[in-house]
């Protein structure tokens, strides 16, 4: 079982990918929007890397809960467990 | 009856003979987008890529526009204009339900006696109306055939839409389609998903805007528009379609390192980005941008991106593309093709 750092190092490595935002900066209390930068497309790529990543599905509903790294990396938790 | 039905046989295999464009005259710039709606230029570039579009003028007809456009297409493939035995044009903004455009298109260029068609497969019309020809001429229905795809989208574009103002733009592309003797259309992969058909739509019915005497309803708009729910048409076009030109890609026989362009309907620079990823095509194949001085085309975008290409220098006669359209249906159309 992956631990709360490792997926949050995970996806980090995504955000990097995706939307150019250094790795460092994508921690648990940042939000994506107001703190990263990261628009609403790039979002829809994170979660589709996410999904395919973490073996996990992430439906449009949840997708608009998921306001800050945080709240990503305790979905992925829950989605797993 | 005794006697035998003969069937057509037509040539081995099929080839794009030669690609034109027009893009009418006038350019909208963001800034002037933005004294539509409530947006910024940097906005716009993030969320498009869009930098420019142009929108038609009143004299730039869908007709006109489509002519124009073939006899660039026409004089480059080298074939006469009467040796053209079919025309088929795909459009969704031809606001004439019947006739359909494409005989008007067939005389003005000088194929006066060709079959001529429309089809209404929106984004992917393009490919559509190339899966057909290829197929056409191989079994022998016709020889030359003149694929065109225009729009007028400026004339369905809700100028106070946020998420579509910036993005529909009018243009025209042709590409003149004829016999090979070596394999120059690699097999079509195209379908549809009409599940997804709410996801780019038209506002409302022509009848729920005008009364059956042509008299404007009470309150209602004088046309329809174009919406798009945009990030479930990203999705789907990064990743969904970005399958299905992947296994155009494979049905080809070319490799990934062997191809030499990709050329997707010009959509959104974003997905056009994304499906690139998708793909994991190696970073020497050219991708079309085109979509960055001329927005979103539908139908037209793919040969204005190939014309586009050449102007740049980037492509070449004998290189192999992989070109894909997708949208309002959802419908999708990719293959490999040699460039003319």
């Amino acid at each position: 079982m992956a631990t709360t750092e490792e997926i949050r190092a995970k996806l980090a490595e995504i955000v990097n990918q995706v939307a150019g935002v250094s790795a460092d900066d994508v921690q648990l209390d940042k939000s994506f929007t107001d703190d990263l930068d990261v628009d609403s497309l790039s979002m829809v790529e994170i979660i589709v890397a996410v999904e395919d990543e973490f073996d996990v599905e992430v439906p449009d509903e949840e997708a608009k809960n998921l306001r800050t790294v945080g709240d990503a990396v305790a979905y992925i938790e829950r989605a797993r467990a | 009856m005794t006697g035998t039905l003969q069937a057509s046989s037509g040539a081995p295999y099929a080839r794009i003979l030669g690609v034109g464009g027009y893009r009418p005259r006038r350019v909208v710039d963001n800034a002037e987008i933005c004294t539509m709606i409530d947006s910024t230029d940097e906005w716009i570039r993030t969320r498009s890529g869009i930098v420019e579009r142009r929108w038609a003028a009143p004299d730039e007809t869908v007709a006109m526009m489509a002519g124009e456009a073939a006899r660039k297409a026409i004089q480059r493939s080298g074939v006469e204009a009467g040796q053209i035995d079919c025309v088929i044009v795909s459009t969704v903004s031809h606001l004439h339900q019947t006739p359909a455009v494409a005989p008007l298109i067939a005389y003005d260029v000088g194929a006066a006696s060709a079959a001529a068609f429309d089809i209404s497969a929106a984004c992917a019309g393009f490919c559509y109306a190339t899966a057909m020809a290829d197929a056409m001429i191989r079994s022998g229905a016709a020889t030359y055939v003149l694929a065109i795809g225009v729009e007028r989208l400026s004339d369905l574009t809700d100028r106070s839409d946020r998420g579509t103002a910036f993005i529909f733009a009018d243009g025209a592309g042709a590409a003149v389609i004829g016999p090979s003797d070596v394999p120059a259309i690699g097999p079509v992969v195209w379908g549809s998903d009409g599940e997804k058909a709410p996801t780019i739509y038209q506002t409302q019915g022509w009848d729920e805007v005008v009364g059956p005497h042509g008299e404007a309803r009470e309150g209602e708009p004088r046309f329809p528009t174009l919406r798009m729910a945009g990030r479930d048409v990203f999705k789907w076009a990064s990743y969904t379609v970005a399958e299905k030109a992947r296994e155009a890609l494979q049905r080809s026989g070319i490799a990934p390192e062997e191809l030499d362009a990709f050329i997707p309907h010009q959509a959104n620079d974003r997905i056009t980005t994304a499906m690139t990823r998708t793909l994991g095509l190696p970073d020497d194949v050219v991708v079309g941008r085109d979509i960055v001085h001329q927005g979103n085309t539908s139908a037209a975008s793919i040969p204005l991106a190939i014309e586009a290409l050449y102007e740049e220098g980037a492509v070449r006669s004998g290189q192999t593309a992989l070109i894909i359209g997708f949208g309002a249906g959802l419908v999708y159309a990719g293959q490999v093709v040699v460039l003319p």
